[in-house]
């Protein structure tokens, strides 16, 4: 029992890490500004295009070209924001999660056109690690460190440097951020560049592993939002842990039972921390 | 002004009989086939607009009932032999069930967190069928041929299904424009105003919220079962694509929420667009980018819809659009 049950642990874990990535933009948007991404699966599987493109084109080092399709996503969810998000910024959530789904059918249809639903993926081999009665594959370690180190980068960003300053001054009370002379639209702009980042890295990184087609992106925007719920949304920290337990889930589950039951368990875990702590397990009670 | 006077109901009432008996007139069954799909979409998005539209609440989910009608509707016909009017009629109450049950629940969430509920939800129901043995997991149930033939065979049956489907939407548009009418459709839109307020002023909200969400459910259920009727197949695949939740509210975003005429005008639109598009070379692959282009054109630009922008134009309309 325990021979199968470490494994498909630890490699749910080291799964984890990408997962909480994604939700960690997912949840740094709905943060700062109070809208719901919907259009954050797309940009998970535009990020996984970037890594096959350059990696198929031009034989780039999927973990080098992870640095071009940061930019890429950063630049695109300053876009986004400033067509579709701005002008509904405070209206109802109704016009902001339209907005963004509107984002996300476009991504889609173009998506679908440009790169059709042929499944891709992309092939290189980093040999494996073997511990004790754990063999774990070169690449799902690679991306956790890869998860890991960005997760860094993204708190010295947040709690170091004056724009990480400026977003964390918004998210807390923004007409008084904008009082102290912060320019929230920039500050905005920025916050969701960020989350769109975050969500190509982690599409980027998913691609090195698992075959995907340009709605494979539709499946880990669902599992960001049980990660950001149950991490506390607005809570970037909260989106790792929620993405270690997610991924410890979905290692443990398949060894009791089928397979197909763990999205079943998932959703109602979901469901469940709505009702009854929907501030997540790292929040304060309401 | 009595409710039932309003000509604008009975003109929207007798468009939609007409278009709907147009395919009958003619005998034509692909012109019967395009009218099914748009009154099941005028039938889906004039529901959903008494929780959406009304009461403000956003359901992405709602989905869940139509694909749960649709089983509950196929397996009383396929494997219980009851007939098919019997089925739908319990489809649509198994549907109001459940969304009574999530009301008493979900309800209690607010704003976003309600509206990412109801995405758990449906993925919960998916899932669940996906694993559900009774209702054929994976590969669903398929309707033997031979129950056509008690409805006087295939041919006939189409036509009685779509017969049912026009009536089913004329109900469902006049229950919508009776809730909006009515002092229960006050107290709904005065939630989506400010909930509190209302609550203060006296309107037991869970209880009008939980109603609202019920009646915006029977609806699609049945609808649900009339069109997996007719399809013949059902699978978790086809029956819970949240795709088609979300288009609904487009439909109902495109019309004008929180009216009665919106979400008929909407989803006729849309549903007119989406065809054109389709049979279009130049956009038959892009066409879901289009409509997105069109969403957000909407959202941003005339969040109100045609029928709430009209009204806003010209207000002397305002009495008969309603």
């Amino acid at each position: 029992m325990l021979d199968i049950l470490l494994p498909s642990l630890a490699d749910g874990l080291l799964l984890g890490f990408v997962y909480g990535l994604a939700a960690m933009g997912l949840t740094l948007i709905w943060g700062v500004m109070d809208v719901i991404n919907l259009s954050h699966g797309p940009i998970i599987a535009l990020g996984m295009y970037g890594i096959y493109l350059t990696f198929t084109n031009l034989g780039l080092n999927p973990y080098l070209a992870i640095i071009l399709v940061a930019i890429a996503g950063l630049l695109l969810g300053v876009l986004i924001y400033g067509v579709a998000v701005h002008r509904v910024i405070n209206a109802p959530h109704l016009s902001t999660l339209l907005a963004t789904f509107s984002v996300n059918m476009i991504l889609i249809g173009i998506g679908t056109a440009v790169f059709t639903t042929t499944p891709r993926n992309i092939d290189f081999s980093l040999g494996s690690v073997t511990m004790g009665p754990i063999t774990l594959p070169g690449k799902r370690i690679a991306a956790a460190l890869a998860a890991l180190l960005v997760t860094g980068l993204l708190y010295l960003f947040l709690y170091r440097s004056r724009p990480g300053k400026h977003i964390r001054a918004v998210t807390d009370n923004r007409a008084a951020a904008e009082l102290m002379g912060i320019r929230s639209s920039m500050i905005l702009a920025l916050s969701f560049g960020l989350g769109t980042m975050l969500a190509a890295i982690s599409g980027g990184l998913i691609a090195t592993f698992f075959p995907f087609t340009i709605l494979s992106g539709g499946g880990y925007e669902l599992k960001s939002f049980v990660i950001g719920v149950l991490g506390g949304l607005g809570n970037p920290l909260g989106a790792l842990l929620g993405g270690l337990i997610l991924g410890a889930l979905e290692g443990i589950i398949p060894v009791f039972m089928k397979t197909t039951w763990v999205p079943v368990l998932e959703f109602i875990l979901f469901v469940l921390i709505l009702l009854i702590r929907p501030s997540g397990l790292l929040g304060k009670k309401s | 002004m009595k409710p039932l006077r309003n000509p604008g109901l009975w003109l929207a009432l007798a468009f939609t009989a007409a278009v709907g008996a147009w395919p009958a007139i003619t005998q034509s069954p692909s012109s019967r086939e395009v009218t099914f799909t748009i009154l099941m979409a005028v039938g889906l998005a004039s529901s959903l607009n008494i929780l959406l539209g009304y009461a403000g609440y956003v359901s992405f989910g709602h989905i869940v009932f139509f694909g749960l009608g649709g089983y509950v509707g196929i397996y009383l016909v396929g494997v219980l032999n009851l007939p098919f009017f019997v089925a739908m009629i319990l489809a649509g109450l198994s549907s109001g069930l459940l969304a009574f049950l999530l009301g008493k629940a979900l309800l209690r969430l607010r704003g976003a967190y309600f509206a990412l509920a109801t995405i758990g939800i449906n993925e919960v129901a998916r899932a669940f069928i996906n694993n559900f043995e009774p209702f054929g997991g994976p590969i669903g149930i398929t309707l033997n041929f031979q129950i056509y033939n008690n409805y006087g065979g295939a041919a006939t049956a189409l036509w009685m299904t779509y017969g049912t489907l026009v009536v089913v939407t004329l109900i469902v548009l006049f229950i919508s424009y009776m809730v909006k009418s009515s002092k229960f459709g006050l107290a709904l839109m005065a939630i989506r105003e400010n909930e509190n307020a209302a609550e203060v002023m006296g309107v037991v909200t869970p209880n009008a919220k939980t109603w609202a969400y019920v009646l915006s459910a029977v609806f699609p259920g049945m609808i649900g079962a009339i069109f997996f009727f007719k399809n013949g197949h059902i699978e978790p695949h086809d029956a819970f694509r949240l795709h088609m939740s979300i288009e609904w509210i487009v439909m109902v975003m495109l019309g004008g929420f929180g009216t009665v005429l919106g979400p008929l005008i909407g989803a006729a639109a849309y549903q007119r667009l989406r065809g054109l598009l389709l049979v279009s070379s130049l956009f038959k692959n892009i066409q879901l980018a289009v409509a997105g282009a069109l969403l957000l054109l909407i959202i941003l630009f005339v969040p109100a819809g045609v029928v709430g922008w009209l009204r806003h134009r010209f207000t002397k309309l305002r009495r008969v659009l309603i």
